[in-house]
């Protein structure tokens, strides 16, 4: 064998320390993206998820202007996390609709007397459905619609409070 | 105090990732037909979990798996062929949701890799081969 063949397993080792140093640094990110964004919200009617508040259809998106479109659970507790956040928002002049996922009347009135209410109206989806087609992988995610029924942005995870600016602006850009 | 905050940890519940819901309709039970349990089954053994990304959603104890495998059945049910479902979930969260990669330029070095790992052990072997003889 020629001389110069002889690193060859060593360049090997060393391109594959490379690798796993460089994906340790920088891990895969495993978040699985909607491909519905800038696509329009599929079509859904879902019935009130509690006793007092309407429930929520695809209709009542795209209305006009921009809407947070959140996904919650009673049962999940990064969601609770989140909830102080979604008030802020609110606050701050941001329209909030909310899919309570897997849910039970009582449970989602008991949620929200807890940690408040920011939502005009709130669908339950029982069996994800209406998650899955959204393209939505888990609790919490929060989607932007524009005025057009446009799914504009999507935030997965709970929205911390250094979301909150970013979360603002792809609202304004949305209208 | 010691003992006691030891008996509380042993006492301690986890805190349940789980909704209080039973699971879906179909979610784990099978489909009176046969013939559409086989397909469906083939069909869910090559969706991926999207809560535990390694599973398929027949292996998955999630309840998201669980609502997928309801959702797969009885679109089954109501007719729909197992590739129409599969390009629905597709048409949401992209090919990596299917085990079944599509044949497109971006995989085509993971279709081509078999015969490329063949050439490169032939290639390996044929010292070997010549020295035997």
């Amino acid at each position: 064998m020629s001389r110069a063949f002889r690193f060859v397993p060593l360049l090997v080792l060393l391109a594959f320390v490379g690798f796993v140093a460089w994906r340790l640094a920088i891990p895969n990110d495993e978040k699985i993206r909607s491909r519905l964004t800038g696509q329009p919200v599929p079509a859904f009617s879902l019935a009130p998820a509690t006793q007092g508040i309407a429930g929520l259809s695809s209709k009542d998106l795209g209305t006009g202007q921009p809407r947070l479109l959140n996904l919650f659970a009673s049962w999940c507790v990064p969601c609770i996390a989140e909830a102080p956040l979604l008030d802020e928002l609110k606050r701050q002049g941001i329209p909030i609709d909310a899919i309570a996922v897997r849910d039970r009347p009582e449970d989602v009135a008991a949620f929200l007397a807890r940690h408040g209410n920011p939502f005009e109206r709130i669908g339950s989806d029982r069996e994800s459905r209406v998650q899955l087609s959204l393209g939505s992988s888990g609790v919490p995610e929060t989607f932007i619609v524009d005025g057009k029924g446009i799914i504009r942005y999507q935030h997965m995870g709970p929205i911390e409070p250094g979301d909150i600016p970013n979360i603002r602006r792809e609202w304004e850009q949305a209208r | 105090m010691r003992r006691w905050l030891v008996a509380l940890v042993l006492v301690a519940a986890p805190v349940l990732a789980d909704s209080n819901l039973p699971p879906a309709r179909y979610a784990n039970e099978q489909l009176p037909d046969p013939r559409q349990e086989a397909a469906a089954k083939a069909l869910m053994e090559e969706l991926r979990c999207l809560v535990c990304q390694g599973q398929s959603i027949a292996d998955s104890d999630a309840e998201l798996a669980g609502d997928m495998r309801a959702m797969v059945r009885q679109r089954i049910a109501a007719g729909e062929k197992p590739e129409a479902v599969r390009a629905w979930l597709v048409g949401r969260y992209g090919d990596w949701v299917s085990y079944r990669p599509p044949v497109e330029p971006m995989t085509w070095p993971l279709w081509a890799a078999p015969l490329v790992l063949l050439g490169v052990g032939a290639f390996l072997l044929r010292h070997r081969f010549r020295r035997r003889r």
